[in-house]
This record gives structure tokens, sequence and C-alpha cells, in this order.
């Protein structure tokens, strides 16, 4: 009895080594029923199927652009729900006919801007959304994720503007969101906060998914507001109604690290990892528990930023910087990082990293710019606020 | 038991953890061109390859060894007909070699080696890229081109899809410092080479005077006796390293290789018994010719293309003479200071050298009778 049970435990000191050396050299596995990858999915999966089917109908009629949208339009949601980015990939190859045109049609257009903002190649996304708009100045989507770039670039006014043209093209619940959003990071949050919560109450019948991010955005906002109670009954009333969104899961975990409450991030995102975003959340959270197995995800997340910096990746700044200054014990290095960053999106998280990151790297210049920043934008936000030391 | 079933429950997590993460698709290419022409190796995604082919042959969501096997015919002629090779302008014909399986980042890879039938040294490479370019216009191709001891890096991509690498004529001056690095980690790598150069220069610092050692009285002294040796060893092994480069003079390598040893045999020996006296720098220049042979080894197996050969050759030598400066720089000041003391003339000296007599004679026999001893 004894004998079977120690030959097997030896063999498992051995598989594990031979796993930790997989990386090092190209193997010959020794067992064909050795499983290599798991997909993320199953080839009789109803979706898959649906897709592939598609896939090849587009493939016989390659000039379909209705098809093309719509399978464009599935793998951008399915990007977006698994917070994979291949199917953003899988998207643009739908849509490859009209890609390089100048002036595609309007669908396609739209599509195309919302993979430019994927990839965060915002001048290109202002671009296609400008054109868009202007063939068609009614357009709420094209509307709305002009709002959301232009928000994220700092030009408020711009963005307040086109919140304000949404009132009339679609339900209160969207302009409200998208209205309050702005406005809350530019000099008016209790405001903003208050008119949001007005909203959701007055739309309780409003599209799950909608009143999912209305709800996460009022949740943010009293984040930033320092009221961690409404904030917390506002990101769970958020995750009843999706508790598998990634922006919804990443925002909730940056909560509750903010509030040292890292056993339940560890709980939350045990099974998402694979999300380059949520791992990095993971491992903050391993390291503030105490957890000695921090430094293993940290060697790992440190292998995949690597690998897309390779490639030419500029995507996932903010993320890296965080990386840096919080896992990597490198101020300097992050705030050259959050400075890059900085230079392309300008939302409260990039403003917190680079905040901490310019106090840790005691780089006192890049302080007083972000104060500029904050008297010039006057965005209100608690933790920003004890970081500069500001009023 | 429960403890095992643990641990079970763990590895399982951590292999789970290891196996996925999210990442766009990228492919690793690398490309090596050298004496016996290009090879390469891909490392493309599994699942990649299972969205454009379809790996998963009983549908479960999982891909194992063996149904990677069975579509590896098809893996090959798939991702190689979406790869062109260009050297000199004239299109290689790409063979799978070898089929592996390895782990990156965000999963499993299929490796996949293959040959390219090239013309012989081509001065340039151009890289046409395509793999996933109607699947996944996001997916990047990482090249790592690696050419006569330089790699570089490129990436592929949509719009970028044709790349043109010089492998001679542009980057002179980096493929220069490239030959001179390589000339310095020789000299370095092979101890026949540093242990002739220190047997003819331990006595430097010292004078034989009826029957025994003395340190010399000036630093100019010991100096202009390096000088002389370290000059005519460089003389010597340039002339016969460039008649052998450029295919003037050739021998065969074990008997290069055997006169080597031979030659450490005899410079050390010549500190032990007197017959060297005076004439080191004979020594150093005779038998530098036949390090010359053995430095010429090196440029041959890197296979230059005939452009780039007088520039190896220039960068090579150059990088074997810093190395050898970089020795005399360390012995001359540290052997001067020892010279007056007992351990430098016996211990260093004479041990020393009888090390050296001993370890180069099992060189001569290993190599010149081909055994391990």
């Amino acid at each position: 009895m004894t004998r079977p049970r120690r030959t097997s435990l030896a063999c498992f000191a051995v598989c594990l080594l031979a796993a930790g050396a997989v990386h090092a050299v190209p193997r010959v596995p020794a067992h064909d029923d050795e499983v290599l990858e798991q997909l993320p999915y199953r080839a009789d999966d109803p979706v898959t199927v649906r897709l592939r089917a598609e896939r090849l109908r587009l493939a016989q009629e390659p000039g379909n652009v209705r098809l093309a949208v719509h399978l464009a339009r599935e793998y951008l949601e399915l990007g977006r729900e698994s917070g994979d980015p291949r199917y953003a990939g899988y998207a643009q190859a739908a849509l490859m006919r009209w890609w390089d045109l100048p002036a595609p049609p309007r669908e396609v257009l739209l599509l195309r801007a919302i993979l430019h903002q994927r990839v965060h190649e915002f001048t290109a996304a202002l671009s296609d959304l400008t054109a868009l708009i202007g063939a068609d100045p009614r357009n709420a989507q094209a509307l709305l994720t002009r709002a959301t770039v232009l928000t994220v670039q700092g030009s408020f006014a711009q963005a307040a503007a086109d919140c304000r043209a949404l009132t009339s093209l679609t339900e209160e619940l969207v302009a409200s969101t998208c209205l309050s959003a702005v406005a809350a990071v530019s000099g008016d949050l209790a405001g903003s906060r208050e008119r949001l919560r007005a909203a959701l109450e007055a739309n309780r019948s409003s599209d799950p998914g909608l009143r999912e991010w209305a709800l996460t955005t009022l949740a943010e906002m009293a984040e930033r507001a320092g009221d961690a109670p409404s904030a917390e009954a506002l990101f769970r009333a958020a995750l009843a109604l999706d508790p598998a969104d990634p922006y919804l899961l990443a925002a909730w975990s940056d909560f509750l690290l903010e509030q040292r409450r890292p056993r339940e991030v560890l709980a939350l995102l045990e099974s998402t990892r694979r999300s380059d975003a949520l791992f990095l959340r993971y491992a903050l959270a391993e390291k503030a528990a105490g957890l000695a197995s921090w430094r293993a995800s940290a060697a790992e997340l440190g292998g995949r930023i690597d690998a897309s910096r390779l490639r030419g990746d500029r995507v996932h700044l903010r993320e890296e910087a965080r990386y840096a200054l919080l896992l990597g014990g490198d101020a300097r290095a992050a705030f050259a990082l959050a400075r890059e960053n900085w230079d392309v999106q300008k939302e409260p998280a990039d403003v917190l990293i680079l905040t901490a990151s310019a106090a840790a790297a005691g780089d006192a210049a890049a302080l007083e710019a972000v104060r500029d920043w904050l008297a010039q934008s006057r965005l209100e936000d608690v933790r920003v606020r004890a970081l500069v030391g500001a009023p | 038991m429960r403890a095992a079933r643990a641990l079970l429950a763990l590895l399982a997590l951590a292999g789970a953890a290891v196996a996925q993460a999210h990442k766009p698709s990228d492919a690793y290419l690398a490309l090596s061109v050298d004496a016996s022409g290009i090879s390469g190796q891909w490392d493309i995604a599994l699942r990649d390859l299972d969205f454009a082919l379809g790996l998963d042959g009983d549908g479960d969501g999982r891909i194992t060894w063996g149904e990677l096997r069975a579509r590896q015919p098809a893996i090959a002629s798939y991702a190689l007909a979406r790869l062109g090779l260009r050297a000199d302008g004239a299109t290689c014909t790409l063979r799978p070699t070898a089929h592996l399986a390895d782990t990156h980042s965000d999963g499993a890879y299929e490796v996949l080696r293959f040959v390219a039938d090239c013309p012989a040294h081509p001065a340039s490479l151009e890289v046409d890229y395509r793999l996933f370019a109607d699947l996944d216009p996001q997916h990047k191709g990482l090249l790592r081109l690696s050419t006569g001891g330089r790699t570089r890096t490129a990436v592929f991509g949509s719009g970028r899809a044709q790349q043109r690498f010089e492998l001679a004529g542009t980057g002179r001056a980096g493929q220069l410092l490239a030959y001179v690095h390589e000339g310095v980690l020789h000299i370095f790598g092979g101890y026949d080479h540093i242990l002739f150069l220190l047997s003819l220069l331990l006595p430097a610092v010292l004078v034989r005077a009826t029957g025994s050692w003395r340190g010399v009285a000036t630093l100019r002294q010991a100096f202009l006796e390096v000088l002389k040796v370290v000059t005519a060893f460089t003389l010597a092994h340039s002339l016969t390293l460039s008649l052998a480069a450029l295919g003037v003079v050739s021998l065969p390598s074990r008997l290069v290789e055997s006169a080597i040893a031979a030659s450490v045999v005899i410079a050390a020996a010549g500190n032990l018994l007197p017959y060297a006296e005076r004439r080191r720098w004979l020594i150093a220049f005779a038998f530098g010719l036949i390090h010359g042979f053995g430095f010429a080894a090196v440029l041959t197996d890197l296979a230059l293309p005939r452009p780039l050969l007088l520039l190896a050759l220039l960068g090579f030598n150059a990088g074997v003479e810093l190395g050898q400066l970089a020795i005399v720089a360390v012995f001359l000041p540290l052997a001067f200071a020892l010279r007056g003391t007992w351990f430098y003339r016996r211990a260093a000296l004479v041990g020393g050298s009888l090390a050296i007599v001993l370890v180069a004679a099992v060189w001569l026999i290993e190599r010149a009778f081909d055994v391990k001893l």
C-alpha cells in the first residue's frame, strides 16, 4: 500500500520540476494523451459552432457587410465579457474588406473606432467617430463612444457636449450616466453623485447591462468622495447584475485593496487570473495578505509584461506602472511608465498612479504638475489629495 | 492521504494558472543564417492553430500531444505557405525538419523547425510574414534573426508584412564590433593561447645570471621584453590568420591544434631548461604562425559571406589583440612587483611552468591521437 503511493509522490516531485522547466526548452511530450492546452471554448459549444458557421458564410459572401458587422459585434462582445484580446483581432478580421477604406460603411466606421479605442489608439478612434457623427449626427453609440474617449483624454467640455447631444436620442439613464461621469471628474463630484442617484432611481426598469454601468460609475464616484459604505453598496448592486464584467471586477478589487481587504480580492479573482489586469490585482492582494506566493505571481506577471513589450504594445502602461511601483519596487521605472501613460490618458486611475509613483520617486516637480492638473481639471479624489497633500 | 489530495489540488491550480494568460496572438520566429544555410524555429500558439485549422479532434476543449501530432503535416504546410524568404532576391524553399511543443507565458505552442534552401551566404534577406493575416490582423510575428554572431529583432504584423534585412553592407560598425567581441572571447575562451603567452611572459621580469634568476632592475627592461614577445606573436598570428581566412593556405585542423599544444609545452619548458634564453621572441614568432591558423578556424566556422570576410578578419584580429593587451596589462605590473620574491621565482615561474607543461602535454596527446584523457 505504501510503496505505490511513495512512487507516485516521487513522480509528482519530478513532474513538478519538469513543469517548472517547460519554459526552457522545446520538448517532445512523452505520451499522446498528455494535455498541452485547455481551450477557453469547446468545439461543440453553441456559440463556437454559430460563430464558425458565420465565418464560413462570410468567406463565401465576402461582400456581405451586414453579416460582417454582425460577426464583428459578436466577437467584440465576447472580448468584452472575457477580457481576451484575441477576439478584437477576430472582429477586425471580419471587417477586413472595409478596414483600410477612407470612408467605409457607417456600421464599419463605428466598429473600427471601437477597436481603435480598445487598443488605446485614441486619435484614430476620434477621427473615425468625428467622420461618423458628421455623416450621422444622431448616432447615439458614436456620440457615447466619443464622449468616453474625450473624457479619457481629459477634454471634458467637448465630452459633456456629446453627452448632452445624447439626451434626445436615447434612454435618459444613458445620457445621465454619460454627463455625470464627465462632471464628476471636472469639478462637480457631489452634484453628479446626486443626479446619477436620482436617474438610477427614476429608471429602475432599464436594461440590466445599462444599470450595471451606471451603478459602477456611481460607485467609483463614491470612492473618490471617500464614501466607502456607499461605494461598497453600489459595487455590490452592480455585481449582482453582472458578476463577471472584467471592468467591474477590477474596480471592485481596487476598492477592496484600498480598504485593506486583500483576502476578499483573492477569493473574488481566483478563477480570473488569465486577464493581466485582474491578475495584477490578485498579485497585489497576495502581497497585501502577506502570502509568499506573491513573488511567483509577480514573476509571472513580469513575464507577461515582457511578452507584450516584445510585440510593441503600449496598451497597459497604467497596469505596468502599478506593477513596477507595487510589485517590482522600482519607483523610477514606475514614474516613467506613469508619465508615458499620462500623455495618452487622464482618468482618475491615471492621475492616481502618476501621483503615487511621483511621490515614491520623490519627484517634487511632477507632484507640482499634478497639483496644477488638479486645479485646472478640478478633479476631486480623496486618494490623490492624500498623496499630493493638497487642501 | 488528505495531505496528498491537497497537494494534488494545488498542483492542478498551479498548472492551470501557468498555462493560461490572456495575451494577443503572437508567434516567435527565430531565423539563423550560418555556414549550413538558413534554419528556423517557429513557435505558434496552439490556441491560434486551433482557430485556423482545428486541432481539438475530439472536441473536448483540450488539445493533447496526440491531437497535435496528427495535425503536424497540416500545420507545417499551412504555416510555411505563409512565410516567404528571399535571399538576394531568390526565393527559398522551406522544409519542415521537426515538430516539438513548448510553453510560453500564455499557454502551449507548437514548435516548428525548418530549413530554407537558399543561395549560400546571401547579402540580404527578405522576410514576408503572413501568418493569420486573414484570421487575426492583430497577430504579430516576433522575429529574432541571428547572423554571424549578431542578433537583431523585428516585429511583423498587418501593415508590416514584408521586411528586408541587410546581412552584409549596412551596419558595418556593428558587425565590426561583433567580430572584435568574437576575437576577445576567443582569446579568453581558449586557454592554450593564454598559457602560451604567459609561458613566454613569466620570465620577462627576470634575468638569468650565473645559473639563477634575478629580478630585472627597471620596469623599462621588463616592458621591452614583453613588447618584443607580444609584437612577434601578433605579427606571426596576424599573418597566418589572414592567409588562412582568405583561403591562401590551409592546414588540417588536427595538425594545427596538436602543434598549438606542442608550442605551449615548448614555451613553458623553456623556463625550466635554459634553451629559450633571450630568444623568446623567436619562439613567439615561430609558434605564433601556428596559433594564427587556430584563430582562422574560428572564422572559417562562422562561414562568412565573401564581402564580410575582410571586415571580420580586421575585427577578429583586433579583438584578439585587445584580449592580449588586457592579459599583459594585468600581468606586467603584478609580475614586476613580485619579481624579487621567492614565490615568483620558484612557485610561479618553475611551478607554474611545470604545471603548464603537464597540462599542454595532455592536450598534445589528446589532440594528436584524438583520445580523451
